[in-house]
């Protein structure tokens, strides 16, 4: 365990093991969103309350899904580097930290398009909804201290505190529809319970829930693999791989 | 089966139309986008450093041209 742990940490292995498993991720994510997009869209029958405008949920819950689980690894990662001073964690925390503002983003506007036609709002500063927002300027703070040092080093361990104090938003969002009165409704997926829509309509959604897993899983390896080549470009290692194959 | 009778009416998506296709345009957009910025992010950064190496080995190469300056 401990080996593999250290080995993991190693950017020259980790950069082998990356090229093998991102192409697999790629491809997996593209035919999971491919086969969920056209299944969410055009085949999933229309929900009997929602009508079409349902069909929003097919991108607004694998969104914010990303959007939380990124925030934790981010705070993970961040653990992993201040703790055992493991670079690698702090590399890949730095070059996921973007798709995780991505996707809450998207949630945000997904969630706000979905709410105009079922609620009559674009937004309502409820507890759901200003919880993610705060996630937001999280990631933008957690990308932005990190450029606010003249010495790389600072910047990332500013980066993993920062990320490590925020995460107390996560379980914020993920009660925010218990703990207040909200407009937003429960969970549609627990681990615990079936889903209470027909198959039909929850299987697209799985799809894309794990084919936007697939999709940040490949962003992070690849991206983790240029941002090695971008620190560690004059050690030895990258030279030799360069020079076999140009 | 398809929820639908015909391609205008996928389209339509009985009058929610332009709020689902504004969020799918915007999610499957920023997808393929951060593909393009991956591809090219990794592309670049390739370049700069296969540059510099070939820089550092032809300097490697010729020492005595860069210290008859000196």
């Amino acid at each position: 365990m401990w080996a593999f742990f250290h080995k993991l940490g190693s950017p020259r292995w980790f950069y082998g093991i990356a090229a093998r498993l991102s192409p697999w991720c790629w491809a997996l994510a593209l035919a999971l969103i491919l086969v969920g997009s056209v299944w969410g869209l055009a085949f999933a029958p229309a929900d009997y309350q929602q009508g079409n405008s349902f069909r929003i949920i097919y991108v607004h819950v694998p969104a914010a899904f990303l959007a939380q689980s990124i925030f934790l690894a981010l705070a993970a990662s961040g653990f992993v580097f201040m703790v055992w001073k493991i670079k690698i964690a702090d590399m890949a925390a730095a070059m996921m930290a973007p798709l995780g503002a991505a996707m809450t983003a998207i949630a945000l506007l997904s969630g706000s398009v979905w709410g105009k036609p079922t609620w009559g709002t674009w937004w309502q500063w409820d507890a759901r909804l200003t919880s993610m927002l705060i996630l937001l300027f999280l990631y933008l703070g957690v990308m932005l201290i990190r450029r606010a040092f003249a010495r790389p080093q600072s910047g990332a361990k500013a980066a993993s505190v920062l990320a490590m104090v925020g995460v107390i938003n996560i379980p914020i969002i993920k009660y925010s529809v218990e703990w207040w009165n909200t407009l937003h409704q429960p969970a549609s997926f627990t681990i615990t319970e079936r889903p209470a829509m027909p198959v039909e309509m929850w299987m697209p959604l799985l799809i894309m829930v794990l084919g936007f897993y697939a999709f940040f899983a490949a962003f992070t390896l690849t991206r983790t693999r240029t941002e090695i080549l971008r620190r560690e470009g004059h050690k030895r290692w990258v030279k030799e791989l360069f020079e076999e194959r140009p | 089966m398809m929820a639908f009778e015909s391609l205008a009416e996928l389209v339509s998506m009985g009058s929610h139309g332009p709020y689902v296709w504004t969020a799918w345009g915007a999610t499957l957009g920023f997808l393929l986008l951060s593909v393009i910025l991956v591809r090219g992010e990794s592309r670049g950064v390739r370049r700069t450093l296969r540059r510099r190496l070939r820089r550092d080995a032809a300097v490697a190469s010729s020492p005595s041209e860069d210290q008859d300056e000196g």
